[in-house]
């Protein structure tokens, strides 16, 4: 390892290319939080954001017209607006609006930090689109399906959790995968409300070093990388859903 | 009022049903007793597939009465749930859960609604399996199976509920001609364990064979019925002599 640390130290002395976080420990750790908080911040939303979209898609299906509404009504609002201005919302309007609690260090603090509000902003941004994917897979499993799950005695509760919704998740898969994807990207916006993810370190590596060129070829081809894991990983995922003959 | 079997197991009084302006059914009124076998016969939209899905709810009715084993279909408290474990129903189109092998298709209900213990409902299924003679498919997926192989998945399946009575909506229009004769021999072979079973179907030699009592409606009413060999050889009303000289 101090081997490669040792080139990149020589490569910066001899060419100019600065690339500290590969030699300097500092800059080091600092990359790799960042990209564990990437990393975290997706996870937490991609997570979140597939929960609201299946619960979102149930009560859309639902037989109250008022509950219907607020679904829509959610989809409607976290889809017209920018992600950016939701998630400042959240942060500063109803962030300051929650009462405070006392931190270590006997001051005040919010009770959801920067990365709290990142993830719940970006799991109902995400989650919107989710709703609006999960219902055009269960509008595409066929009536006549859920009809003999109905004259076998089935509640509806168990039709969508052991029909409806396994079909149509292999439909939407694509479409999901798209929106994951979409996600992961955006979650580059939590550097507005100083959420440590990798944006935000690489930013305070280039202020430090000046060095904003190669950071933004390394921030290109790390977000490059991390999203070709997350699709060959669900691309993989859709093939082992695949039922044999159907599809 | 309690049922016992010497009443009909399924009672249909004057039964009406439309849907928005179109009447499908105008008073229909039928009993099947315990262990009968009916079939029901007429042209396409007389409303024959309509009357069988109102019996075990799958449709709702305007007005009249329909009884399974002494219980009103026709009101709103009715537990629909407590009602298809008694009705069972195979459809035209197979309708099996795509995602689930033949085995889980057939396993699934008893687990789920009936909440039996895994392992028995497995024996059970397999023994089914065998019984509508694939030995061997309990692995396959429906795509992989043929139109009768996938009919006969849905009987089984039908059967692991232990339904008292099983609807048959038109189970052979969708096959392959030479697939026909499997299905209806294994529905052959019910009816000759003595399940109530009420068929909808287009194949009179079979209902010929198999049925205890024939039904022929036509625009929304029972114009004639009676048992096979009268019924097909004596026919009175125009309607009825028509439809079968065009059939047979």
């Amino acid at each position: 390892m101090e081997m490669v640390y040792e080139w990149f130290r020589t490569l910066y002395q001899e060419t100019g290319i600065n690339l500290p976080f590969l030699y300097d420990e500092y800059d080091r750790n600092r990359m790799i939080d960042g990209l564990f908080t990437t990393v975290k911040l997706s996870l937490v939303c991609l997570f979140f954001s597939i929960i609201i979209g299946v619960i979102g898609a149930w009560l859309q299906g639902s037989s109250f017209k008022w509950t219907r509404r607020f679904v829509s009504g959610y989809i409607q609002l976290f889809r017209n607006t920018p992600p950016l201005v939701q998630l400042y919302f959240f942060y500063f309007a109803i962030g300051t609006l929650l009462p405070r609690v006392e931190n270590d260090w006997g001051g005040q603090s919010p009770i959801f930090g920067s990365f709290a509000w990142a993830a719940i902003s970006l799991s109902f941004f995400a989650g919107a689109f989710n709703v609006e994917i999960f219902r055009s897979g269960i509008e595409a499993v066929p009536k006549s399906t859920v009809e003999a799950a109905e004259a076998l005695g089935f509640s509806k509760l168990q039709i969508y959790r052991d029909i409806t919704l396994p079909l149509a998740f292999r439909v939407v898969l694509p479409a999901l995968n798209n929106n994951l994807v979409n996600l992961v990207k955006t979650t580059t916006l939590a550097y507005a409300i100083a959420v440590p993810e990798m944006l935000y370190e690489a930013n305070q590596i280039w202020s430090d070093n000046v060095n904003v060129t190669e950071m933004m070829v390394f921030l290109l081809l790390a977000y490059f990388v991390l999203v070709g894991i997350l699709v060959s990983g669900m691309n993989r995922w859709e093939r082992a859903m695949k039922i044999p003959g159907y599809g | 009022m309690s049922w016992t079997t010497a009443d009909p197991m399924v009672s249909l009084k004057d039964v009406h049903k439309s849907f928005g302006e179109l009447k499908v059914l105008n008073g229909v009124s039928l009993d099947v007793m315990k262990g009968d076998v009916i079939c029901i016969i007429g042209p396409s939209g007389s409303g024959k597939s309509t009357l069988i899905r109102c019996i075990n709810a799958l449709n709702d009715i305007q007005q009249g009465s329909i009884l399974v084993e002494g219980q009103e279909v026709n009101d709103p408290k009715v537990d629909k749930l407590e009602l298809r474990k008694k009705v069972g129903m195979v459809f035209q189109q197979y309708n099996l859960f795509p995602h689930k092998t033949a085995l889980q298709n057939v396993m699934m209900a008893p687990i789920r609604v009936l909440k039996h213990d895994k392992i028995k409902v497995e024996e059970v299924a397999r023994a089914l399996i065998k019984k509508v003679r694939l030995e061997g498919k309990e692995n396959a997926y429906p795509g992989e199976l043929s139109g009768g192989q996938q009919q006969r998945v849905a009987i089984a399946r039908s059967l692991a509920m232990q339904p008292d009575v099983i609807l048959f909506d038109e189970v052979t229009a969708a096959l392959d001609p030479e697939t026909v004769g499997e299905v209806l021999q294994t529905i052959k072979d019910l009816a000759e364990d003595g399940m109530t079973c009420i068929l909808v179907t287009h194949e009179m030699a079979f209902a010929r064979e198999v049925a205890d009592h024939i039904y022929f409606t036509d625009r929304g009413v029972i114009v004639e019925h009676g048992p096979p060999e009268t019924f097909f050889q004596n026919a009175q009303d125009p309607r009825t002599k028509e439809f079968l000289s065009q059939i047979l």
